[in-house]
């Protein structure tokens, strides 16, 4: 009845464990019971779970990567502890075989659960706007999309206390992960919760695809699109064109497991190296898939807080693109140590340093944008200005790294970790992070607490400094990674800092879900009633904050690059008209969270060889497919007079937060007005 | 209401149906893409294990031309009568597009009967998935095809009964249209699978 | 039902018996040509891996032409530009893998 399933597979005997168990079903619990008592449960299902208005879908991608990243993070607490005291004669409190599990499920839970959901959140909620357009082109799908992803971080989730996870890193390692190694269910649990979300990541990348090109608003040509719509097109077009190959390549390794075929395994004509190369014809796309949008977060907020047009805009576009087709080209560098001839290492060793080259350009850009701007120095700025100097450090490593001879010297040694961590953190987080303070007030009508989030930025910052550059040193005196102990007891100060390092981090956490509850409470204190919190160029200012779920009364017209900042100039902003005409808006749909939930059980049911509820599962999913497919009358007018009185109750609101702030104004002395306008700018 | 109004109105939303009709074939369009990545992740995978026999059968010993010539046909000429009803629906023919529809969906199961009986013959005589690396990637590769034909089938047997019972409605046709080009692509993928991995392991 | 629903749609409006019959006959063509290679078993090898690597090639644009209808109009500019780019992609996928683990075999050895 319940395959493999027994009760001997929740650990009862780990302390570490089970804490952790423990902790998040009283979190879960308490959860739930307040939802009860509050009767929320009709509002969760009508207003989030059933919606396809991208915004809405968007925040709950962001809570996810939120959720994830608190996981994740306790993941890198634990090994940092680890490895700070597991030296010479010290075991350290984690057996080996848990520490594997913990470094594996650290790698997948960053990149597939923190960093993806994070991106798509803000690529759902922002290229909307940016484009002019009402939702993205198949907003139920949109939906699948997303509950994929839970289905996915909820195998994780369950993995943690129902059975084990994969002892194989997030990368898998060939043939280790093979049935024959590796019996128990920890290597299917990240399968199939990397092939579930990858399959809505896939999905998702097609929805922006289309959007972006089929959906802009008219007098958008490409050359016209903001720098963050452009760097998420190429990221989606990677999404597209890489993540079928990881799909394909965990398919493979799910039938060597389950039919015991060989593909990856060492033995009866299987090629364990093709593993690798599968993995990273789409695990390298997949960096500058996270990374890009990340680029294209930092020009906009560039920008505007230098109060600038973007330096070279087409420079960064192209730029944009060229990375976007190399890093198809350059998969091998993550395995040169295979042991290629020399005309395969040298190709890609030379195109793996052609992406400098862009990436260079880019840089540059952004400097110049800032020369002789006027300079806002905002929480999204030190996000900004943290990556530049960070990043730069991280790119320099990598180039030393793209020399084959170079790479057989660190390659999976902790310098390689420093490395990515290196591009990862400043490159993409302090991106994300940095396009979170940005938008946030667009996304909920009040800005952060600036205070708490210099305080998150510089706790980032030094923590980063301090837990990696302690790691490149001690890469190159020897030390490996996924140690779970070592015998050399030069490495260990480094660890200690390292470890300290990660505390740092911690704090800057802790700033951040002090800032979130500090602004909620100050919310009407931090509120912004225009729509365009910071003086903005791009259109997603032009409408309300928090947007209608139409995003915009009247499909704006772009006849400029920075298309907000010219309606300004032209006195066209903030137009309220007389009349509007009715809009046609798609219906919530349960599609999706159906689809999320059959997935769940068919991911679960084929981990532990529950085959009647796998084949429920499968034909559930296709009979909600074919039911989602045939409805054709799948949405609702809101009607001119409701478009008019939201829009009315907009500008209300705007004239009389005007009016308010004149009146603080005229309240001050002169010497304060001055101050206060500077303060303000 | 005048009149003149409510041609505008109807226009426009026709306008509003034939753009979303374009934005879901063209998102369609994508993902036909994404699925040729992902069959060219198996041809690669097949090209890399073409030759791991590791002590089993090779390629000489397992594939029969004739049947496969038979295979082949079979499904062009699904392709060909899909077109001839996707031309009947556009003459406004609804029982001929059904019957050429039909006679698709015999050709497709004929097709896949074929692959099925060579899949159970080859097991039969020892030379299954699990047997060697190039077996292994054998049957994935051509079952994956066929898992897609599958699906073409069941799709078709869907579009059929909505045909009969509701007719061609807008959407029916744009879902028409869509498994028409799913069809063809798999037609496509198909002349990739009797080159490269049957008549190559034959040469 | 109106005409005008089918155009800029790959399945485009101009698709005739006609233009299926064309295609139809044009993919026998090639199907036998890759058929022949084999069954006249007197090719040589390099000839027929040649050989029908360019037959499937050419069958494979046939049917892009003639059953997907896929041409350089304006209403399917994206449409070409996606499937030329997923052909370059196709190359450096299964080329470059081809490549890399080939030469590494023949290290192996």
């Amino acid at each position: 009845m319940f395959g493999k399933l027994s009760l001997s597979d929740i650990p009862f005997h780990d302390p570490i464990v089970m804490g952790a168990i423990g902790s998040s079903t009283i979190g879960a619990v308490v959860i739930l019971g307040l939802m009860t008592y509050y009767k929320k449960w009709g509002y969760l299902w009508t207003e989030w779970l059933t919606t396809v208005d991208h915004k809405k879908i968007g925040i709950m991608y962001i809570i996810l990567a939120g959720v994830m990243l608190l996981r994740g993070f306790a993941d890198a607490v634990m090994m940092r502890a680890q490895q700070a005291i597991a030296a010479g004669g010290n075991e350290g409190y984690l057996t080996a075989h848990h520490f594997d599990q913990v470094f594996g499920a650290h790698g997948t839970i960053m990149i597939i659960f923190v960093a993806m959901p994070f991106i798509i959140g803000l690529m759902n909620i922002i290229i909307p706007l940016q484009i002019g357009a009402r939702d993205v082109a198949f907003p139920v799908m949109n939906s699948v999309s997303f509950f994929l992803t839970v289905a996915g971080a909820g195998l994780m989730m369950i993995s943690l206390g129902v059975g084990e996870f994969s002892n194989t890193g997030w990368t898998g390692l060939a043939p280790l992960f093979e049935k024959e190694f590796n019996p128990g269910v920890g290597v299917d649990y990240w399968a199939w919760a990397f092939q579930l979300s990858g399959m809505g990541t896939l999905l998702g990348g097609i929805n922006f695809v289309v959007t972006i090109l089929k959906m802009r608003a008219p007098g958008m040509s490409l050359m016209k699109m903001p720098l963050f719509t452009w760097t998420s097109l190429t990221s989606s077009v990677l999404i597209i064109f890489s993540f079928p190959v990881i799909t394909g390549a965990l398919t493979l390794l799910t039938l060597d497991r389950y039919l015991g075929m060989h593909f990856f395994t060492n033995d009866m004509g299987g090629n364990m190296m093709m593993w690798n190369n599968l993995f990273w014809m789409w695990g390298h796309p997949e960096v500058y898939i996270v990374i890009l949008p990340a680029f294209g977060i930092f020009s906009e907020v560039v920008s505007t807080f230098s109060s600038k047009r973007l330096f070279a805009y087409k420079s960064l576009v192209w730029a944009t693109a060229v990375i976007m087709i190399l890093s198809f080209t350059v998969w091998l560098h993550h395995f040169f140590t295979m042991g290629n001839t020399v005309n395969v290492n040298v190709f890609f060793g030379i195109t793996t340093m052609l992406i400098a080259i862009p990436t260079g350009v880019k840089v540059y850009d952004w400097l110049f944008t800032m020369y002789r701007g006027r300079i806002r120095f905002t929480s999204p700025m030190y996000w900004m200005l943290g990556f530049l100097t960070a990043f730069v450090i991280g790119g320099m490593t990598g180039v030393l790294m793209a020399i084959p001879g170079a790479d057989y010297v660190v390659h999976n040694s902790v310098f390689l970790v420093a490395h990515y961590h290196n591009m990862l953190i400043p490159g993409a987080l302090f991106g994300y992070f940095a396009g979170f303070s940005y938008w946030f007030p667009k996304m909920f009508g009040f800005k952060l607490d600036e205070k708490w989030g210099k305080r998150a930025f510089w706790g980032w910052m030094i923590g980063f400094l301090v837990a990696f550059m302690p790691l490149y040193a001690v890469g190159f005196m020897g030390m490996p990674r996924r140690a779970a102990h070592y015998d050399d007891l030069s490495w260990q100060p480094y660890m200690i800092t390292a470890a300290i390092g990660t505390a740092i981090v911690g704090l800057g956490i802790a700033c951040q879900v002090i800032q979130l509850v500090v602004s909620f409470r100050k919310r009407e204190e931090l509120e912004d009633a225009t729509g365009d919190a910071w003086d903005g160029r791009t259109l997603e200012w032009a409408t309300a904050s928090p947007p209608p779920e139409y995003n915009f009364a009247v499909v704006p017209v772009v006849g400029d690059l920075d298309a907000f900042w010219e309606m300004k100039e032209q006195g066209t902003a903030f137009r309220h008209y007389p009349v509007y005409a009715d809009i046609h808006m798609p219906k919530n749909q349960p599609y999706g969270v159906i689809i999320g939930g059959l997935a769940l059980g068919l991911g679960f049911a084929m981990i532990w060889y529950i085959w009647w509820l796998a084949i429920a599962s499968l034909i559930g999913i296709i009979a909600t497919i074919i039911i989602s497919g045939s409805n054709d009358n799948d949405g609702y007018l809101i009607p001119a007079s409701e478009v008019k009185r939201i829009e009315d109750l907009r500008f209300d609101r705007m004239a009389q937060a005007k009016k308010e702030k004149e009146e603080e104004v005229e309240k001050l002395s002169k010497e304060e007005v001055y101050e206060y306008s500077d303060k303000n700018n | 209401m005048s009149t003149a109004t409510k041609t505008t109105d109807i226009a426009h939303d026709d306008h509003h149906a034939q753009h979303q009709a374009e934005i879901k074939t063209f998102g369609f369009w994508v993902y036909l893409m994404t699925d040729l990545i992902l069959f060219s992740t198996f041809f690669a995978t097949f090209a890399v294990l073409a030759k791991n026999y590791a002590g089993g059968p090779g390629a000489k010993e397992l594939f029969e031309l004739p049947f496969l010539f038979v295979e082949t046909m079979l499904l062009l000429v699904s392709s060909v009568t899909f077109g001839f009803a996707v031309i009947a629906q556009q003459q406004g023919k609804q029982k001929q597009m059904l019957t050429y529809l039909v006679v698709t969906g015999l050709l497709g199961l004929g097709f896949l009967g074929m692959e099925l009986y060579e899949f159970a013959h080859m097991i039969g005589e020892g030379a299954g998935p699990d047997r060697s690396g190039f077996l292994s990637a054998f049957f994935t590769l051509v079952g994956f095809h066929g898992l897609h034909v599958t699906f073409g089938i069941v799709w078709l047997t869907v579009m059929i009964i909505q045909i009969v019972k509701v007719g061609l409605t807008s959407g029916v046709e744009s879902r028409l249209a869509r498994l028409s080009l799913f069809w063809h692509f798999l037609d496509i993928v198909w002349v990739g699978v009797f080159t490269f991995v049957y008549l190559f392991g034959l040469v | 039902m109106s005409n005008h629903t089918h155009k800029g749609a790959v399945e485009g409006s101009h698709s005739s018996v006609k233009s299926y019959l064309v295609g139809f006959v044009l993919a026998v063509v090639f199907t036998l040509i890759s058929f022949a290679c084999i069954a006249l078993e007197q090719v040589p090898r390099k000839v027929a891996f040649i050989g029908l690597s360019i037959a499937a090639l050419m069958q494979m644009l046939v049917h892009l032409r003639y059953f997907l209808h896929l041409d350089t109009s304006r209403e399917q500019r994206w449409n070409v530009v996606f499937i030329a780019f997923t052909g370059v992609l196709v190359f450096i996928f299964v080329g470059g893998t081809i490549w890399v683990m080939m030469t590494l075999n023949s290290r192996m050895m």
